[in-house]
């Protein structure tokens, strides 16, 4: 690939997620790169690499043979088989579900759209330990394999539906009418022209859902479901071996690769063409006439079975289960912590974002493709590994310092989330053309101040998304927060977790409820957001 | 548009006042919990949360000791301080089974806890060094669900969960630590070849009924997912408290007396080397194992631990099989070990 700053090439790297369409094809030049962006952007990748390089550093540390006999066995054929094909049905689950509600809501006369817009996010807001348990109380077939893909696709498909939900949104509608106006049929316009226009934003997504997949584990915990994410906290917990553990965690490393790859490849083969944003403008939503009944009763179902099944069973525990009372601390106590935490990591990954999200959009070239694509290997990196590595250096290199404080805390979850932010700070900034910023520029005004002045005004409301996204993700966080979380004080998720593990399924169940109510802000907040764009 | 980029801006503008108003917030949070004093004491808990609750407070009012706890699962928690090092937070570490505290002896991490405490524990439940104070006792049983096998079907001896009539209706929970010692002590008994063969035998009976914990067991066969288990016997008991009388279904049953399945688990806690609060973490241990701290284990309306309380001579209330009529298999601490040959015929046999 040419780094030539004077063209862009069909194949050059396009921005993920939402907005994909949106970047504008006036971008002739590529600025000069500057030296502070850069180095923000490599310091950030750098802590973002630092849960990589202790699990290299703990493998060397356990040993060629150990790690032959850990990968060499019979379990790993199956334990690959099942993370793989989990991670195919699941992901290809979620692109449909995701893509044919963000059209409905987006493009169609859907009644309640506002209220659905809502609804189909908040999914995203309920811990996957209370989705499976949830299922799991109620059904005994959910288990295994069926359970893990029901489960999962119900907790997950939110991430490709806020994506292809904003591209839809943003996309020029210009080409649909010359479609149609050519006398392509309504069914060949949406397969060529509209998915068309929302690739980017499908596989954006879809790389998202596989990622967390491949690091999830409460869920698998619960469903009784063997992935690798699975097996390596049976190493940390059976064989007091971190260095196993984080052996077995290098295949999940290769696994995302493949993913990035493949995401990559299949990206690479889009075109993406359209003027600017500022050229947006709204169009008659198509009619769904005769369909209307059916999209309801599909959206009247998802909602139930996404949401209704895990509160539902969260308000029949506590109804219906006596229990022996624990000491805790207050729902409040616990909600105001699990909010602050939130809140901080959110805001610091908006903020960390924005150097690798400018570098990846306003100055392409393949160094910093990669160094962008790095980031995202994070996400399939368990959340117990991260808290580890955050240990061993605070210990190693700090004398323990900040270890179990908030600050350390809050850094483990901002990296453990970044890429769900960095996904909604590129797509908003792509909305950003640059032709505004060299206008800014050439009236005078300084590099950041027009940052400030534009880039960041057009991009807002994208940056309120990535800090919702990121919010949601650490509300229902566990095992990297047992670990890290400052002696004494508890999260929503952690008290859950206590009772669940006394059985003490009564006094569970309010902080599953409020879990769902504080993550609720937020997935209003991203509806809203989405809303917000098309009537303003 | 001016008018959409102004409410962009003000988007932006609450955006930033909220994180920053956030992440002050947060700072705030965490420094609340960290000003530990002589007169504290942080506890890495590996047992029930009910369990160490009830002792921590007693323990406070009479001492005016602060206890700091962080629960999490005890292997979870041995990792943790081996990472931590010697910046450990941590004073005492208390779990519900000895494997993990044998493994941080083995690292040269535990102090010697005081001879008068270890004194109020018959010794054969202790660390033979004396690094660690048993603290409570368990019994491993088969838990069953009559209207799906009825007793006289279910095995005495743990050697015939590997028969045939057992396919798809035995439920294990491997990766528990409970498990391990069950696998040690047929391995003391038959042997490793024997061992090897048993294990993928019951791998295939249990296949479809492996379970992430004895929580779940309980669950699923009270409620008729699958025919019987192996858990520890409170866990019934627990189960039973919780859930009411009415609502249980499942029943307990022991193996043969000396059958390798007949296994007393303890629990126990110590104190790290890496403590600066050694006196007050010693009195914590002797106060667990004292009459006081004992009572608080063995009986029901104290807390519903449902353990046996094992030191100062004090019995069980609960209405459960006497500790002194147990008939176990005889396999001592430092046999069971930190479980680690155990696990790796596990790993062979694939049920791990």
């Amino acid at each position: 690939m040419t780094t030539s700053p004077t063209l862009i090439r069909p194949g050059s790297p396009p921005p993920a997620g939402p907005g994909t369409a949106t970047r504008p094809a006036v971008r002739a030049r590529r600025a000069r790169l500057p030296m502070a962006l850069t180095a923000a952007g490599l310091a950030v990748a750098a802590v973002l690499a630092l849960p990589l390089v202790f699990l290299l550093i703990e493998a060397h540390g356990a040993g060629a043979a150990t790690v032959g006999n850990l990968i060499f066995r019979r379990l790993t054929a199956d334990l690959l088989w099942n993370t793989v094909r989990l991670t195919v049905v699941v992901t290809a689950a979620c692109a449909v579900i995701g893509t044919a509600t963000a059209w409905c809501v987006e493009r169609t006369n859907l009644p309640g759209r506002r209220v659905w817009a809502v609804l189909v996010v908040v999914p995203l807001a309920i811990p996957d330990f209370v989705v499976s348990f949830g299922w799991a109380s109620l059904w005994t077939w959910v288990h295994g394999f069926e359970g893990a893909v029901v489960v999962m696709t119900l907790a997950v498909y939110p991430l490709v539906y806020l994506p292809v939900a904003a591209s839809l949104r943003a996309a020029d509608p210009g080409q649909e009418e010359v479609a149609r106006s050519l006398g392509v049929g309504r069914a060949r316009t949406f397969l060529r022209i509209t998915l068309g226009q929302a690739r980017g934003a499908i596989l954006g997504g879809c790389l998202l859902v596989a990622l967390v997949l491949l690091a999830e584990y409460g869920a698998f915990e619960i469903l009784g479901y063997q992935t690798f994410t699975t097996e390596i906290f049976t190493e940390f917990s059976v064989s007091f071996s971190v260095p196993a553990a984080c052996a077995l965690s290098l295949v999940l490393i290769l696994l995302s690769l493949l993913v990035l790859g493949g995401e990559g490849m299949l990206r690479g083969k889009g075109r993406i063409s359209r003027s600017g944003p500022l050229a947006a403008r709204q169009m008659p939503p198509h009619r769904l006439g005769r369909a209307t009944l059916p999209a309801l009763a599909g959206f009247v179902a998802l909602t139930v079975l996404a949401l209704g099944v895990p509160v539902g069973s969260s308000i029949y525990w506590m109804v219906a289960r006596s229990s022996h009372a624990i000491l805790g601390v207050s729902l409040m106590s616990s909600a105001l912590h699990t909010g602050l935490y939130a809140a901080a990591a959110g805001a610091l990954d908006t903020v960390a974002a924005l150097p690798i999200a400018l570098l990846a959009i306003r100055h392409a070239g393949r160094l910093r493709y990669l160094l962008e694509r790095s980031t995202y290997l994070v996400l399939a990196v368990p959340g117990v590994v991260t808290a580890f590595a955050l240990s061993y250096f605070s210990e190693r290199y700090g004398g323990g310092f900040l270890y179990q404080t908030a600050p350390l805390l809050v850094v483990c979850y901002a990296i453990m989330f970044f890429p769900l932010a960095l996904v909604g700070v590129k797509a908003s900034l792509a909305r950003a053309p640059v032709s505004l910023d060299e206008i800014a520029r050439s009236l005078g005004q300084r590099r950041l101040a027009v940052l400030w002045r534009v880039t960041l005004r057009l991009a807002g409301p994208g940056l309120v998304a990535a800090f919702c996204l990121v919010f949601l993700s650490v509300v229902t966080e566990l095992t990297a927060t047992l670990l890290l979380i400052p002696t004494g004080v508890q999260t929503l998720a952690t008290q859950f977790w206590a009772y669940e593990q006394n059985l003490s399924y009564g006094q569970a169940a309010p902080f599953a409820l409020v879990m769902i109510a504080v993550a609720a802000i937020p997935s209003y907040v991203l509806g809203r957001f989405f809303d917000r764009t098309a009537h303003s | 548009m001016s008018g959409a980029i102004r409410s962009r801006a003000r988007w932006v503008a609450a955006a930033a006042v909220l994180a920053s108003g956030c992440g002050l917030l947060a700072a705030c949070g965490g420094s609340a919990a960290s000003g530990a004093d002589a007169q504290s004491i942080t506890l890495y808990n590996g047992q029930h949360v009910q369990t160490a609750d009830n002792l921590i407070s007693a323990f406070e009012k009479k001492t005016g000791i602060t206890v700091n706890v962080r629960s999490d699962d005890e292997d979870t928690l041995a990792d943790q301080i081996v990472t931590e090092g010697s910046h450990s937070p941590a004073d005492v570490f208390f779990t519900e089974n000895s494997p993990p505290l044998e493994s941080l002896q083995a690292k040269g991490l535990l102090s010697k806890v005081d001879s008068s405490t270890l004194g109020h524990v018959p010794a054969k439940f202790s660390s033979p060094q004396g690094d660690w104070v048993g603290v409570s006792a368990r019994v491993s049983v088969l838990i069953y669900n009559p209207s799906l096998i009825s007793a006289s079907k279910l095995p005495t001896k743990v050697s015939q969960l590997a028969d045939s009539q057992y396919k798809g209706k035995l439920a294990l929970a491997p990766q528990e630590t409970d498990f391990q010692p069950i696998v040690t002590a047929y391995l003391r008994a038959y042997g490793k070849a024997a061992t090897q063969r048993w294990l993928k035998a019951i791998q295939g009976n249990a296949s479809g009924h492996i379970y992430p914990d004895n929580e779940t067991i309980a669950d699923e066969v009270n409620r008729g997912a699958v025919a019987f288990g192996i858990v520890n016997q409170y866990y019934w008991y627990r189960m039973r408290a919780e859930i009411g009388a009415s609502a249980t279904h499942a029943e307990i049953t022991h193996f043969a007396a000396g059958d390798p399945g007949y296994v007393v688990d303890v629990s126990g806690a110590g104190i790290l080397k890496s403590s600066t609060h050694q006196a007050a973490a010693q009195k914590f241990l002797a106060f667990i194992v004292s009459k006081q701290g004992q009572e608080i284990i063995g009986d029901p309306s104290k807390s519903i631990s449902y353990e046996y309380p094992i030191g100062s001579g004090v019995t069980t209330q609960a209405p459960e099989t006497p500790f002194s009529q147990l008939q176990p298999y005889p396999i001592t601490i430092a046999e069971l070990g930190d479980g680690s040959t155990a696990i790796a015929l596990m790993r062979q046999a694939g049920l791990l």
